[in-house]
């Protein structure tokens, strides 16, 4: 066989492996795909509920006319479930530096890029997943979008997870330990979940501190769940796909210098890391 | 093909905007809204505070409340130009055209009565006292029962065309603010915005046979103010605009229970369907807008913004 041939083919099933050990690793915990619902879930049932009738007082883009809040927080638990995935995938990755297998990975005659690419799609794969089955029990429940929205919402969806797993990645590639991920926690989920347009519309949060409306503005997760929004709705955000493919790239390339083995970043934890 | 058809359909019709007419109580306007872009296409200048709107059999002419202009206008449809005035007694705020055409039955909030207008001479043909208030009107299908709702009173009087006298007064809830007969007119429904209820009447003997009760979760009971409604044309399902509860209940005209409620706009007042029945328009007061539901779906499907404090809407196909 040829040699680039061999190559492609060795990245291709170094590529599957990833996809297939994520999968694994996912229907293998039953438990998940029920905690990564019951999260948005208690958003959409208990809290929405609490606020049915606080919103509705204004139209506002892609929306064109008015709106229960439950409505307005589905784009938003789409985008929180991308999160704790982005999240979750980078604690497996400190977990799997911490048990080794890691070093398993790195140590593949593949380029280092296309391992952690590999790493990102997967779990941009299960955060599909995860996503549809919520619109799924979220249209049960009466909130529903066009049918163009649904087919449309999955690249938007890919695009957001994938931005988000980035920064998980990058995250990763900070963080030592497992202890250290409560501060993951304290300092990147809470502030960038609730400093976003998920759970108000920014026109409320104007109305409350311009500062924080112009902080939730420039948060890439805000972009994120636009995105999500104006593609439930069959509808395109110019700036919130730029900003979201821009935050993404940079996240990525971030991460990519950060398990960069010329930086000697894993030399801390031991030979042939 | 069936392109084809739909083409040969299109130009098979006359090309006739079909139109929704909204009067803007603050802005002393109407607003039109074409119906296949549910765009606003014309704004034109009433009399002042203009509320209750209907036209002619024909559509060729426009009856609007102009309420603190103590007037009645009469608007030709094309051109949007005041015609001339019709006496109204003071305060008009809705009326009834019987379905002839030919008399309206005016409400005069401040007078207590309920002036006949001749529309074709012109003339006040007959003025009938009725409780404090007077507001919600409406003609039986034949033409020989009108109704006048007092919203003061609590009652709905109702009057023998023939003789221009009450024949009748019924206890409603707290202050009735519309009335409206089945397409059979075989009952008569009346809103009561204080009480929060419809009262469903057979006509025949002016007994009440039930009432229309509503609750929407998380809306305080004191917000549900049922104003305007509207029947469909199988008659089997009313839509009721409920005023600051900012929704529109859907009930079901037999159990008289209510099946759906729709999000709309801030305050909703009156409704008015296109001409096929499958888009319904309400006015929003307050938010000065006017939310399209698709009747099918009963889902709201767009707000269009109008003037200041849209009240009355009609069609003109």
């Amino acid at each position: 066989m040829a040699e680039p041939a061999r190559r492609t083919q060795g990245a291709r099933a170094a590529f599957a492996a990833i996809l297939t050990r994520e999968m694994l690793r996912f229907w293998g915990q039953k438990g998940r795909l029920v905690a990564a619902l019951v999260r948005p879930l208690v958003w959409l049932l208990v809290f929405a509920a609490g606020f049915r009738a606080a919103l509705g007082l204004s139209i506002t883009p892609p929306y064109k006319t008015y709106i229960t809040y439950e409505t307005y927080i589905v784009p938003g638990l789409l985008g929180m479930i991308c999160l704790f995935n982005g999240m979750q995938s980078s604690l497996g990755l400190v977990y799997d530096r911490e048990m080794g297998s890691m070093r398993l990975l790195l140590t593949s005659p593949q380029p280092r890029w296309w391992l952690l690419f590999g790493k990102l799609v997967a779990g941009a794969l299960v955060s599909l997943v995860q996503c549809a089955a919520f619109l799924a029990l979220a249209a049960v429940w009466g909130v529903r979008a066009p049918l163009a929205g649904y087919l449309l919402v999955l690249p938007a969806l890919v695009l957001v997870s994938l931005m988000l797993g980035a920064l998980g990645l990058l995250l990763s590639s900070v963080i030592r330990q497992l202890e250290n991920f409560a501060g993951v926690m304290n300092f990147v989920i809470f502030p960038m979940f609730f400093l976003s347009s998920a759970l108000y519309p920014l026109w409320k949060m104007a109305e409350a501190s311009p500062v924080l409306a112009r902080a939730c503005a420039l948060n890439p997760f805000t972009q994120g769940v636009e995105l999500i929004r104006f593609a439930l709705y069959a509808q395109l955000n110019p700036a919130a796909l730029g900003w979201t493919l821009l935050a993404g790239a940079v996240f990525l390339g971030l991460a990519l210098w950060g398990y960069d083995p010329a930086r000697g970043q894993t030399a801390g934890k031991g030979p042939g890391g | 093909m069936r392109l084809l058809l739909s083409l040969l359909a299109l130009l098979a019709l006359p090309a006739q905007a079909e139109e929704i007419w909204v009067t803007n109580e603050k802005d002393d306007t109407i607003s039109v809204i074409d119906v296949p872009t549910l765009t606003v296409v014309r704004t034109i200048p009433t009399g002042e505070r203009p509320r209750g709107i209907t036209f002619s059999p024909d559509h060729s002419l426009a009856y609007i409340c102009a309420s603190d202009s103590d007037a009645v206008q009469v608007m030709d449809a094309e051109t949007g130009e005041i015609l001339h005035d019709l006496p109204s007694g003071e305060d008009p705020e809705q009326f009834a055209l019987s379905p002839d055409g030919r008399l309206l039955f005016i409400a005069n909030e401040d007078d207590a009565v309920t002036t006949v207008v001749d529309t074709a001479t012109r003339q006040v043909v007959g003025q009938i006292d009725v409780g404090i208030e007077p507001e919600g009107m409406a003609v039986s299908p034949d033409g020989k029962v009108a109704i006048a709702t007092s919203e003061t009173t609590s009652m709905a009087h109702w009057i023998d065309v023939a003789t221009f006298t009450p024949f009748a007064n019924t206890l409603v809830d707290s202050r009735p603010r519309h009335a409206e007969f089945t397409a059979d007119g075989s009952r008569l429904w009346v809103s009561s915005e204080i009480g929060g209820t419809i009262t469903v009447f057979e006509t025949a003997g002016q007994t009440e046979v039930g009432k229309v009760r509503f609750k929407i979760p998380g809306v305080n009971a004191d917000l549900i103010q049922p104003v305007g409604f509207v029947f469909t044309p199988d008659g089997k399902t009313a839509f009721v605009a409920l005023g600051p509860a900012n929704h529109v209940a859907v009930v079901d005209t037999e159990s008289l229970e209510v099946t759906d409620y729709i999000l709309v706009g801030r305050r909703v007042w009156h409704l008015a369907f296109s001409a096929d029945h499958s888009k319904l328009f309400t006015t929003n007061g307050v938010s000065g807008d006017v939310t399209v539901i698709d009747v099918a779906a009963r889902a709201a499907i767009q707000s269009i913004k109008v003037g200041r404090f849209p009240w009355g809407a009609a069609l003109r196909p």
